[in-house]
């Protein structure tokens, strides 16, 4: 495998008029690679996540992809660059089936002319294998309402057609944020089987567990600029916490009421009641 | 199939609806079967408004609304008696000329409803108000009065306004049934049916998938105001004239057939069978109820209820839909 990134920001920033919103931004994700980008909420994640798929053009800075610096056009643009966006909700459709779901906008048709027919079977039968080949056995109907799946087979479901369709880079918008701990384990399951396939991901999420589980590479992302970069087993799930609650701010703050405290016998400062 | 399967199906509140409104006048109108299905009333209003149902189920499918066919069905009849009846000009001009104004306001309508976030119903709001001024303002200026005369050629009649038969069932009949296989292959069948299923069920995401979601938006109204006066249109040749009306009626009886036909008024779901049906039994409860002994006034009671039902089971049935798992095969 080659050691060009699939994807590379380098220096991006992003503001919307006056408004800065990411600064020099860097970062890199090869092959079979999962980059982890943690922060709070309001750090800039989905502004990041944006301009990598194509909805935001970078202010300054470049992407590269395999190295060659791009300009998307547009989502559609980054589509076909091979870059796939699974966002928490969304990408698919409750009261359509499994396989009307994974071939939306690449519909298998037969017959001639205008009488082109959505191929169901087909259909069907390639999206319960595929979906099996993730990992996901109890789908096996593809007329099933994908209303009625868990979060977490959605989502897998998600994941399962970007890689069908021939995603390289797979960003993952807070797959795990509103699922449980069982279905949870079930996304993950899925992002180590992208990366084994050698695929990019870009996994976002606020959960520091999910994270350790699959990341190799972490970013912490702390007002739009990157407060942190480090691979696997660099730091421990209290630093990466502490680091997304504000690093920095935190220990300042700890620092200050020891302070006030051994200057007042001990006592932790007043809490004005206003 | 089980009876839960067939429960699931969008289809199904109209066929329990019009199984119900036939029970309902068998057992309490005494209606005489036999008479009511040999009877052309009904199926000639449920033509007149099922040509419109059908592109109004597209629209409401994708999650958008078009109340402007009200005015749109005497739109289409004036412009044809304007045409061919007050300046004898050729039927064909009439024909014409009559779609083309479905075009242009479907066109109007569609343009706004991507370009702006204005919600569909207060857009085509609009049009059905600026609509029903032009035509009757249009009509008075043009004709000096509201009501217009014309003959039409052996052909026109034959084609758009003529009985079949031998009896007074109407030629737009056919036309609608030919509507619905024609709606049925592209919603049901082809890939772009599959688009505005995608539309209903999220526009974002939709858009996001690569699917046209404006230009499709944009076809969709041109498909109803066209149908409406289309519809107005073979009227006009029927009737050998056309007076301006409002149309208000047409409007609330074609949005409830598409209901209760199981199209759900936040889109994504929906059937063209079950809009056909829907279409049937609206039709039998306004003009079936002739054939009962009960008083035709009673009919919008009826038409509320029925209403009021079909929403009810609809989303009865999207949930039963939603939590339909495949039975395991073991255990």
């Amino acid at each position: 495998m080659s050691d060009t990134p699939v994807i590379e920001l380098r220096n991006v920033d992003k503001s919307f008029g006056p408004i800065d919103v990411l600064h020099e931004i860097s970062l890199k994700v090869k092959a079979g690679e999962v980059l982890c980008l943690l922060g709070d909420n309001g750090a800039g994640k989905s502004t990041l996540i944006k301009t990598l798929a194509g909805v935001h053009a970078p202010t300054r800075g470049e992407v590269l992809v395999d190295g060659e610096p791009v300009k998307f056009s547009g989502p559609k643009d980054a589509q076909n660059r091979g870059i796939a966006t699974v966002h928490q909700f969304g990408g698919t459709y409750p009261l359509m089936s499994v396989g009307r779901n994974f071939f939306m906008g690449e519909e298998p048709t037969k017959g001639f002319g205008p009488f082109k027919v959505f191929d169901r079977k087909t259909a069907n039968k390639i999206a319960v294998e595929e979906v099996q080949k993730m990992g996901i056995t109890r789908i096996t109907d593809g007329d099933r309402l994908v209303g009625g799946l868990s979060g977490g087979e959605r989502q897998s479901l998600a994941i399962a057609r970007a890689v069908y369709f021939g995603a390289r880079v797979l960003i993952l918008d807070e797959p795990t944020a509103a699922l449980g701990v069982k279905q949870a384990a079930h996304v993950l399951r899925i992002v180590n089987e992208a990366k084994k396939r050698g695929l990019a991901v870009i996994f976002i999420t606020h959960q520091v567990m999910h994270a350790m589980t699959v990341g190799d590479h972490f970013a912490v992302l702390i007002r739009g600029a990157i407060a942190a970069d480090f691979r696997k087993g660099e730091k421990s799930r209290e630093e990466i916490t502490d680091l997304m609650a504000g690093g920095q701010n935190m220990a300042d703050l700890e620092a200050s009421i020891e302070g006030y405290m051994e200057t007042h016998d001990g006592h932790p400062p007043k809490v004005s009641a206003d | 199939m089980d009876i839960m399967t067939i429960l699931r199906r969008p289809a199904a509140a109209s066929v329990i609806s019009l199984i119900g409104v036939l029970l309902f006048y068998i057992v309490f109108g005494g209606v005489d079967l036999g008479k009511l299905s040999g009877a052309a009333s009904w199926v000639n209003y449920a033509a007149r408004i099922g040509i419109v149902a059908l592109p109004v189920a597209l629209l409401m499918i994708s999650g958008e609304i078009d109340i402007s066919i009200g005015a749109m069905i005497p739109a289409g009849a004036m412009t044809t008696a304007i045409i061919a009846g007050h300046y004898e000009l050729p039927m064909i001009f009439a024909i014409l000329g009559a779609l083309t104004i479905g075009v242009v306001v479907g066109l109007f309508n569609g343009i706004l409803a991507v370009r702006t976030s204005v919600p569909t119903l207060i857009i085509t709001l609009g049009t059905l108000v600026a609509m029903q001024g032009i035509v009757l303002a249009g009509s008075k200026l043009l004709t000096g009065g509201a009501s217009v005369p014309l003959t039409a050629p052996g052909w026109a009649k034959t084609i758009f306004g003529d009985f079949i038969w031998g009896g007074s069932h109407q030629v737009v009949i056919i036309w609608w049934l030919i509507l619905a296989v024609v709606f049925w292959f592209i919603m049901h069948q082809s890939k772009y049916g599959n688009w505005i299923f995608a539309m209903g069920g999220d526009k974002v995401s939709a858009r996001n998938a690569g699917i046209p979601v404006d230009r499709i938006t944009i076809l969709l109204f041109v498909g109803t105001a066209t149908a409406a006066s289309f519809v107005g249109m073979c009227h006009a040749i029927l009737f050998n004239s056309a007076q301006v009306s409002g149309g208000m009626n047409d409007i609330f009886n074609i949005i409830v057939s598409v209901v209760v036909g199981g199209v759900l008024l936040t889109g994504g779901f929906g059937s063209i069978v079950g809009v056909f049906i829907g279409t049937l039994t609206f039709a039998i409860v306004i003009k079936g109820i002739d054939f009962t002994s009960i008083d035709r006034n009673w009919a919008n009671l009826i038409i509320g209820v029925m209403l009021l039902l079909a929403v009810g089971m609809n989303e009865t049935f999207r949930k039963k839909a939603m939590t339909a798992a495949t039975k395991k095969k073991k255990g």
